[in-house]
């Protein structure tokens, strides 16, 4: 698929990443008015990342850790700016303080994009063992969760579950699961 | 190295003058974020203002927190008061203001080389490492060591007027906080955000 996109044209190109799961999370940020993105890179959101930069509407940068990026998304919060993290499972497993010691407590509508690894065909057993930590700490904090596996279904989830946050000034993860993304295999 | 010689020269000054001769300079609803513990005690007790923002938790995120409204709001200045510990727990954090330069955000670190307020352990860095040599080398050039209360107020007077993000380190003493903060974290978000105009009140 990758290779596919890579061979169109241009427009072809704008065309097939407007239908992507990427292009669906870049226009559901822009309707939204979320345009600080801090982000941890990981190799699936590879491709929203780059298109995040090339946006102007978007403050696309990284951070060297995830509770950075929370911090920073708060703080803009504050200020009257959305912002959104993007991170992958393992930079989620690094939260659990930021979010039971600022998002929560603070009602800060906090919204995480987290790429899942760890499933459906993971090759680093550490990253498969994070994984399964991460719905735990969320439940333990009863916090808004989605897993979203279709991509029929992402924009409603995605803008519906935004809007959530903000109304209810609470936070939202927002899980990628690879049968939504692909994920990323042991040849890659 | 100079930079220790700096350090070593420094006055000793106390977190809650060099806190209080911040806020009497603040005339143009500035934001400040204070960092966990003594550090936001001593904000609390320099006098409560609706531009203040107190953390109760989140330690190292001061400046990112800082980074934030100053990013959501460029034409407000913003200050962020951290402690040596804390920053030591979220050094990148300096990279990335370095890469962002934000011209309106001036970082203030209280330097007492000990974790106060958990029994006054040292720092690891407390007798190896120069905060303002870590935040030149992390791409803040304008980063200084305050001599003393005097220079301390000319360094805050010079990042008012800067167009680059600064870093002002004060060597402080070993002393508690003066007040506690009211721990009513969704009223202190609130009133900031009613100060910084995002919201007004019910």
């Amino acid at each position: 698929m990758a290779i596919a996109e890579q061979q169109s044209s241009p427009q072809a190109k704008q065309e097939s990443s407007d239908r992507s799961w990427h292009g669906i999370v870049q226009q559901t940020l822009k309707r939204n008015e979320i345009s600080l993105i801090p982000y941890v890179p990981d190799r699936v959101l590879t491709p929203l990342i780059k298109n995040l930069h090339a946006d102007p509407f978007f403050t696309t940068f990284a951070t060297a850790r995830e509770e950075e990026a929370v911090g920073i998304v708060s703080g803009a919060w504050m200020g009257g700016r959305r912002g959104a993290v993007l991170m992958q499972t393992s930079g989620f497993a690094t939260l659990a303080n930021v979010l039971a010691s600022l998002a929560v407590p603070y009602q800060i509508p906090l919204i995480m994009f987290v790429s899942e690894r760890g499933t459906l065909g993971e090759f680093n057993y550490g990253q498969s063992l994070v994984c399964r930590t991460m719905r735990p700490v969320l439940d333990s904090l009863a916090l808004e969760h989605h897993t979203i596996t279709r991509l029929d279904e992402l924009e409603f989830i995605a803008d519906r579950s935004i809007k959530q946050a903000v109304t209810t000034q609470a936070p939202v993860a927002l899980i990628l699961n690879p049968l939504l993304t692909g994920g990323k295999t042991f040849d890659k | 190295m100079s930079s220790k010689m700096n350090t070593r020269n420094t006055k000793v000054m106390n977190r809650f003058d060099v806190t209080s001769r911040l806020i009497a300079k603040l005339k143009h609803e500035e934001a400040v974020i204070g960092g966990i513990g003594n550090t936001n005690f001593d904000l609390w007790a320099a006098g409560h203002r609706p531009q203040n923002f107190y953390m109760l938790g989140s330690m190292g995120l001061a400046f990112p927190i800082a980074l934030g409204v100053a990013l959501a709001q460029p034409d407000r200045r913003v200050f962020a008061l951290e402690g040596d510990g804390s920053l030591l727990m979220q050094l990148g954090a300096l990279s990335t203001i370095a890469a962002l330069k934000p011209k309106n955000l001036i970082m203030i670190v209280m330097d007492n080389g000990i974790y106060q307020i958990t029994g006054a352990q040292p720092t690891p860095a407390s007798s190896v490492a120069d905060i303002v040599a870590i935040a030149a080398g992390s791409g803040l050039g304008n980063s200084a060591w305050a001599a003393d209360e005097e220079d301390f107020e000319r360094l805050v007077d010079e990042a008012m007027a800067a167009g680059e993000p600064s870093l002002i380190a004060v060597r402080i003493d070993d002393k508690p906080g003066v007040g506690a903060t009211r721990r009513d974290p969704v009223q202190i978000r609130e009133r900031f955000m009613h100060g910084l105009g995002v919201r007004e009140p019910l």
